[in-house]
């Protein structure tokens, strides 16, 4: 067995400019504010409990010390979100084709959001159509409530996606 | 008569006291007092019973201390004395009721992991599990409840099975899997339930359709090798996220409960109609339907990720 990365030379993309949200006109602290694609994209990228700064395009490859963002493996795109109907879908796009590494991506993607956003969320994750070997096979058990639950309470697996969340401090 | 302006599910109080999500609920088939089980992702199972006197429901015990992980379903056995209790540990416990307390009298091992559904058989002489592993395992109930030997190790499923059901009158057992196995449902199928009769099922799917299934009865009973189940009909567009669960009623109303937080009640042949559409029934996906077993109560119990267990009264509206 060929031991090594899956993708041992990813293309590295430049990070995009952070953007900084003011909404000076609105100073009502318990004003509900609509959730839309850019604050996911920050959720996986800012958590809005200013105490820690998490990032979800800042989840880190398994394998190597990039971020998803970097990588293009999600880009703003990346998340379609509907506040109102409280749902969400993140299509997210692995470097190779028979990437492994994926259903540990798409499982750091979901708890990512499940730690982040209100629990009445649905939340849909699945690999850019096209981009991965065993598409449909993958998507059915990345959504598969059952299966991640049961994944979430794997050790290993766990490890692993605390790893991919845990922040880069540069 | 025009049966979907007159029904109404009505929520009686929540039964608060899980901590965790909440995967499955079950009735005790024979208690007079209304009994109802139900298990969590921490682990543990609570048995809920009624109290006439102040009409609330109480935890009355809660079944810790022995599954080491996600206690996924449970089922009381025919006589209403044993509770079957499957777990991602890979292991299904049996507890019996000494009076006030209940006790883990058996540890049935043998998957290689998360075991997600158990059923009795009407009997209450086989006892079905199924797991990831992809197998069905058949276990016989010897001599006096406590023992058990594995009859059979079924491999003919090739993905996880989701919910193993014994059928209501016969030994035939059926199971339903990630691998949309049974049939005609285009993704996985979570949840199998028969009519009284046991000549009719429903099975529900990540598809987002019900899908109606009714069989010759009298071939079956028969003794024919193979009774085949017919496609009577799919209910589609109804449910917007995953149906993990249905049951079909003594008086033939289905219930289902769906990822999109929702119970739905919808008519038995031929028309199968929509009743009723409880929307936010739960604040999150309802994992777990199951109508009370009582001819008059018509109580349906439900079970949510938002770690309530909940009661409804059907009733007619005024």
């Amino acid at each position: 067995m060929v031991s090594g990365l899956i993708n041992e030379n990813p293309t590295v993309y430049e990070r995009k400019e952070r953007r900084v949200r003011t909404d000076s006109t609105n100073t009502d602290e318990f004003s509900v504010e609509p959730i839309d694609q850019l604050e996911i994209f920050d959720i996986l990228f800012f958590d809005f409990a200013i105490v820690n700064i998490h990032h979800i395009r800042d989840i880190r490859d398994p394998e190597h010390p990039y971020s998803l963002e970097q990588l293009k493996v999600l880009t703003e795109d990346s998340v379609e979100v509907d506040d109102l109907k409280s749902y969400v879908r993140v299509t997210f796009t692995p470097t190779v084709e028979h990437c492994s590494m994926a259903t540990i991506i798409g499982l750091s993607v979901r708890v990512k959001l499940m730690r982040s956003l209100p629990p009445r969320y649905k939340i849909d994750i699945r690999v850019a159509p096209g981009s991965h070997a065993t598409e449909a096979a993958l998507n059915k058990q990345l959504n598969d409530k059952e299966r991640v639950a049961a994944a979430l309470e794997n050790p290993n697996l766990v490890e692993m996606v605390d790893e991919c969340l845990s922040p880069s401090f540069e | 008569m025009d049966l979907m302006e007159k029904l109404e599910l009505v929520e009686l109080p929540k039964l608060e006291g899980h901590t965790d999500r909440v995967w499955n609920v079950f009735w005790n088939p024979v208690s007079t007092l209304p009994i109802l089980a139900s298990c969590s992702g921490n682990n543990t199972v609570c048995i809920w019973e009624h109290n006439s006197l102040s009409h609330s429901w109480s935890c009355k015990t809660v079944l810790e201390e022995t599954h080491t992980r996600t206690v996924r379903s449970c089922a009381w056995s025919p006589s209403g004395k044993l509770l079957a209790t499957a777990s991602f540990d890979g292991t299904t416990a049996i507890w019996q009721n000494f009076g006030d307390e209940f006790e883990c009298i058996s540890n049935l091992e043998g998957h290689e992991n998360k075991v997600k559904s158990v059923s009795w058989n009407v009997a209450g002489s086989y006892l079905a599990t199924c797991s990831r592993d992809k197998s069905v395992w058949i276990w016989e109930v010897l001599g006096g409840a406590n023992e058990y030997d594995c009859a059979a190790v079924l491999n003919g499923p090739t993905q996880d099975v989701k919910m193993v059901q014994w059928h209501p009158t016969m030994n035939v057992l059926f199971s339903c899997s990630f691998d949309n196995t049974i049939n005609g449902h285009s993704s996985t199928v979570w949840a199998i339930s028969f009519n009284a009769a046991g000549d009719k099922m429903v099975t529900c799917s990540d598809d987002l359709t019900l899908k109606i299934w009714e069989t010759d009865i009298a071939m079956m009973h028969s003794g024919e090798a193979y009774a085949y189940w017919n496609h009577l009909c799919t209910l589609s567009g109804y449910h917007d996220r995953t149906i993990y669960s249905a049951h079909w009623s003594r008086d033939n109303i289905i219930a289902s409960g769906a990822g999109d937080d929702a119970i739905r009640l919808f008519a038995d042949g031929p028309s199968y109609i929509l009743l009723l559409k409880k929307e936010n029934a739960h604040d999150m996906d309802v994992n777990s339907v199951q109508w009370s077993p009582g001819e008059e109560n018509r109580l349906l119990a439900s079970a949510s990720d938002d770690g309530m267990v909940k009661i409804w009264q059907l009733a007619t509206k005024q």
